[in-house]
Formats: structure tokens, C-alpha cells, sequence
């Protein structure tokens, strides 16, 4: 494997007043490819932005981007990195074309108008170039923001929550342009508590809590391990047990034998094969069912089902 | 060291252009008070004064209405321009881009005084029309304002980084800034008051800053003028200082 882009190691944050927002992370991300980190509000997502983008400052360990420590060569390292902040923050009464202008100046880039032309056409926001940002809606807002983060052509994007108070029409716009973004070969890190957008986007799925990274993985290989298919079957007649012919499905007789489920699978498409056997089994066993219903777990079932165990743990 | 002219320029021109957006509010209502001060008491009340140490009244007072206005309005439009990314939360753009505190204070405090300068020499063309006045030394002047301008453009920035609120910020020009240039000789020359009163006005540092233009103005003074510049120069030193060190610890910028 290449030299990961950003390399974090034992990242801690502890903000004045005692509150442990990052703990020892190690995090690599990988050039060219889409991180989201998942993790819900107060987990340290936006500390550890702010961290790599140097709106915090750490209180131990080392991140190291492009190879070189962010402690010392930060002015390198920044200048190719770009940040769109969770808020939407910027000058009000600027108008579009300045405000993206402005940053790419900021990044200590030349004047280049082509180029901040084929950035605010890939945003759709060519047309409103003119206006002022205060007259926009917030999902413009939200794409000047992005484009601003972009003037400076970075190779590495930090999207901090995207899609937070946009709706699904425009989400699924914003998933367009971020799949666009890493098709022009820029790596992207975003942060998320729509599962659904992680499973959508990522390549890399990094779940985080309390500060702590609990596990890091392709979303493939993550649903591969953890996902499972639930099929649930309603039967027509009553049973006492499991037949002897599906003692190998490892079935679960449930409503006072009536009902049978099924659990197991990959999340890869296992699970779904051996229902299928299942119910030839079921119909050469002459047990009859009138309902069945097949459910693959989702991110976020997997999400959910980590933090509860999690929790107990704690 | 590092300095990035590009980074500092975009700065620069986006301070300067948040300025002609407010034009009447940073330019022409500066420039109205400082009108009247001359209708009232250059003109009309002038007339009645005997000259101070030679100097017809009106003209002995534009160097310290000169002054009142380039320390208020340098003091605030400096704090204003780092106050409001921080009160906003744009300021995470100017943290997260390649740029330190040189290019930081280059672009701010350099646009800050640029508007003190601009608004110096409306306000002295404004004066011809009230009171006939020369500048014996017109250089020394320019120098001066200058240091002036780029002096209190820091200390507004370091107003700008301290300030939590709107209140704190508006508090150091009116109760501090304003008396004390009022105090400061502006009306008066300090050695004609009565002992204390003239020892204790020299504990006003503005004093200073006032009788050193006024100097360069007609070439009388309360106070040496090497006295005034090493004064003006050493505040601007402390200043920048205290700018390094706050971007350093990172001091009410970073978290």
C-alpha cells in the first residue's frame, strides 16, 4: 500500500475545563479514496477536523500530512488541504464570485477566473456568481462553502457534516458533486451521522465514540463481517420444535411456534443464498408458511448494534 | 521567514473593499463630526480665543481633532475586522489557511491604517474650508499619522482578539480612547494649566501623541518631539509583541 495521505497518530485533545474530546487516535487515510467518519453528536468528529485543519490545537500526538509533520511544515501541508465547516459561516453581504476569489488568494494562489468558473459550474452556482450569499438558500450556502474550499485546488477535502440540514432531493445532488470531486482524484474525508450517506459515499467507513476511533474499515469488508440477513417466516401450522431436516440453518421457533427466524449470512449476499435453500427445505420438510419476510442489515443496524455493545461494555 | 504577499494582498483588498462597502458609516460620519468640531470651535469659537503659543485657535486644533478621530476610528475599524470572522466563526477559514502572523497582520492592521490615512486626509481638506492652517513640517507629518495609524491598528486587533462581546468592544475607544485625547491637549496647550494639572496631564500618554503632531504641524509642542516618536514607536513595538505571542499560544483564536 502507498504512504497513506494523512497519518494520525495517538491524537488526544483535552479542552480547558477537563473534557477529553480525543483519545490516542490512529487514523491513515489513503490517498484518492472517500473516509466517512460515522459517529453521533459529541463523538470528536469536528475536534478532530479542526485538529488536521488547525482550528484546535492538539494536546498530544502527531499528524502527519503529505509526509511531512503538520507541527512544523504547516504552511505546506495546509495549503493543500481544504475545509468545509459543519456552520454556515461566511461574509453575508460578499457576493459569490468574491467570496470564492478571496479564498483562493487566502491560499496564496494567483488570480485565476477560469478556474473559479469551472468550479462554481460544477457547484451549479454560475448564475449566481452576482449575488450576495445572504440571498441564497441553504443548500447554496452549503455548495459556496464547498467552493470556497476548493478555490485552492486542495488534494484533501475535510466535509464536515455536508448534508446537515439539507433536503433529500439536494442530498442526493451533494453525493453527485462529492463522487465527482473524488473522481477528479481528490481524497475526501467527511463526517456524518446519516448512515445512509456512509454506506452511499464511503469507500472507508471509521466509526467513532467518546472520543475514540472503535474501528476503522472498507465498508465491504465491515458489512462482510458484521452484516447479517433476518428472515423472518410465518408458518401455517404451529410447532412444537425445529424440524430435524433445518437443524443446519440454526433456526430460532419464535410466537409460540409459529413464527421461524433465520439469522446469518456476510451482509454479502450469503445470508440471502442459504434462505433460498431454506425454504426448499421448508416446502421438502412439508412445513407450510404463509408469510416470509428477508431483511439485510444495514450500516446502520451494524452501527447501532457496535455502540449498544459498546455501552454495556462501558 | 515565511511571507506570502498573495495570501497577505487577498487579505488586504478584502478589508479595504468591507470598508467602501460601509463607506458612509467608516468615512463620511467620521468626517461630519470632525466638521463640526471645526464649525464650532475653530470657526465660530475660535475667532473669540487668543492664539495658543502663537497659533490662531482653529488651527491649533486640528492636530488633536486630527488625532481623535485616526485613534477611534483605527482602533475600531481594526478591532471590528478580527472581531467579526470570530463572532461569525468565519475565522475558520483564516485558521486553516497557510498564512501566520505576518501575513495576518499585514492584510488587517495594513488596511486598518491604510483607511486611518485616507480618512487623515479627508478630514485635513475638510479643515481648509473651516480654518486657515500650514504644515511647517509636512513629511515628519505623513511619518507620524502613518505610525499613528499603524500603532492603533494593532492595538484595535489585539481589542479585536480580546473582546467577547460587543460591549467590551465598543468600551476601550469611548470611555478610554476619547477622554483621553479630550484630555490630552487637544483643546488646550497642557503647559498652560495649573501646577498639578500639568504634571498630571503628562501621565496621559495621548498627551504625548497630540503635542508630537502638533509639532510637526506648526513646530511647537508640549513635549519634545523625540519624546512623542520614541513614545509612538515603543507602543508599537509592545503591540506587535503581544500580537506574536497571542498567535503563538493561540491565545482566544484556537481552541
Amino acid at each position: 500500500m502507498s504512504e497513506p495521505i494523512l497519518s494520525i497518530r495517538g491524537l488526544t485533545k483535552t479542552y480547558r475545563g477537563g473534557n477529553r474530546a480525543l483519545d490516542k487516535v490512529d487514523l491513515d487515510i489513503r490517498s484518492g479514496e472517500i473516509f466517512a467518519l460515522l459517529g453521533p453528536n459529541g463523538a470528536g468528529k469536528t475536534t478532530l477536523i479542526g485538529a488536521v485543519c488547525g482550528l484546535v490545537r492538539p494536546t498530544g500526538g502527531t499528524i502527519t500530512a503529505f509526509g511531512q509533520d503538520l507541527s512544523r511544515d504547516w504552511r505546506k501541508a495546509r495549503a493543500r488541504i481544504g475545509l468545509v465547516p459543519q456552520e454556515l459561516a461566511t461574509d453575508m453581504f460578499e457576493t459569490v464570485w468574491r467570496a470564492v476569489s478571496y479564498s483562493r488568494g487566502l491560499f496564496g494562489h494567483p488570480r485565476d477566473p477560469a478556474r473559479i468558473e469551472d468550479i462554481l459550474r460544477s457547484l451549479s452556482l454560475w448564475d449566481k456568481k452576482d449575488a450576495q450569499i445572504r440571498a441564497l438558500s441553504g443548500g447554496m450556502k452549503r455548495r459556496v462553502l464547498i467552493a470556497k474550499a476548493l478555490a485552492h485546488e486542495p488534494e484533501l477535502l475535510f466535509l464536515d457534516e455536508p448534508t446537515a440540514g439539507v433536503d433529500v432531493e439536494l442530498r442526493k445532488g451533494m453525493w453527485d458533486q462529492i463522487a465527482a470531486l473524488k473522481q477528479r482524484g481528490v481524497t475526501i474525508i467527511l463526517t456524518t451521522h446519516y448512515i445512509e450517506e456512509a454506506e452511499q459515499m464511503a469507500d472507508r467507513v471509521g466509526i467513532i465514540r467518546g472520543g475514540r476511533i472503535l474501528m476503522v474499515d472498507e465498508k465491504r469488508a465491515m458489512m462482510e463481517r458484521l452484516g447479517t440477513t433476518e428472515a423472518v417466516i410465518d408458518l401455517a401450522s404451529r410447532l412444537t420444535s425445529v424440524p430435524e431436516a433445518l437443524a443446519g440453518f440454526g433456526l430460532e421457533l419464535a410466537e409460540g411456534g409459529t413464527r421461524l427466524i433465520y439469522r446469518g449470512g456476510n451482509g454479502e449476499g450469503q445470508g440471502r443464498a442459504e434462505v433460498a435453500a431454506l425454504t426448499q427445505a421448508l416446502t421438502r420438510a412439508g412445513v407450510g408458511f404463509t408469510s416470509l419476510d428477508i431483511h439485510d442489515s444495514s450500516l446502520e443496524d451494524i452501527f447501532v448494534g457496535l455502540l449498544g455493545t459498546e455501552q454495556e461494555a462501558a | 521567514m515565511h511571507f506570502s504577499l498573495r495570501s497577505a494582498l487577498a487579505i488586504y483588498q478584502r478589508e479595504m473593499s468591507r470598508a467602501f462597502r460601509t463607506a458612509f458609516q467608516s468615512i463620511l460620519s467620521p468626517v461630519l463630526t470632525t466638521s463640526l468640531y471645526f464649525v464650532v470651535f475653530g470657526s465660530v469659537i475660535g475667532a473669540r480665543m487668543e492664539p495658543v503659543g502663537g497659533v490662531p485657535y482653529g488651527a491649533f486644533i486640528i492636530p488633536g481633532l486630527l488625532m481623535l478621530t485616526l485613534l477611534g476610528e483605527t482602533t475600531s475599524n481594526a478591532s471590528f475586522g478580527i472581531y467579526m470572522p470570530r463572532f461569525t466563526g468565519t475565522i475558520y477559514e483564516l485558521l486553516s489557511a497557510p498564512v501566520g502572523v505576518a501575513e495576518t497582520l499585514a492584510g488587517f492592521v495594513g488596511a486598518a491604517a491604510t483607511k486611518g490615512l485616507i480618512l487623515a486626509a479627508i478630514i485635513l481638506a475638510t479643515a481648509t474650508f473651516f480654518v486657515d492652517y500650514e504644515i511647517r513640517y509636512p513629511l515628519l507629518a505623513v511619518f507620524y499619522i502613518m505610525l499613528v495609524a499603524a500603532s492603533f491598528a494593532l492595538f484595535g486587533f489585539i481589542l479585536g482578539i480580546w473582546a467577547d462581546s460587543f460591549e467590551k468592544l465598543g468600551i476601550i475607544p469611548v470611555l478610554i480612547l476619547t477622554p483621553l485625547t479630550f484630555l490630552g491637549g487637544t483643546f488646550y496647550s497642557i503647559r498652560d494649566l495649573p501646577t498639578p494639572w500639568d504634571a498630571v496631564a503628562l501621565a496621559n500618554p495621548i498627551a504625548f501623541l497630540v503635542s508630537g503632531l502638533r509639532y510637526s504641524f506648526y513646530g511647537t509642542s508640549d513635549v519634545p518631539i523625540a519624546v512623542s516618536l520614541g513614545l509612538t514607536i515603543g507602543f508599537l513595538a509592545v503591540c506587535t509583541i503581544t500580537i506574536t505571542v497571542i498567535f503563538r499560544t493561540g491565545w482566544r483564536l484556537r481552541e
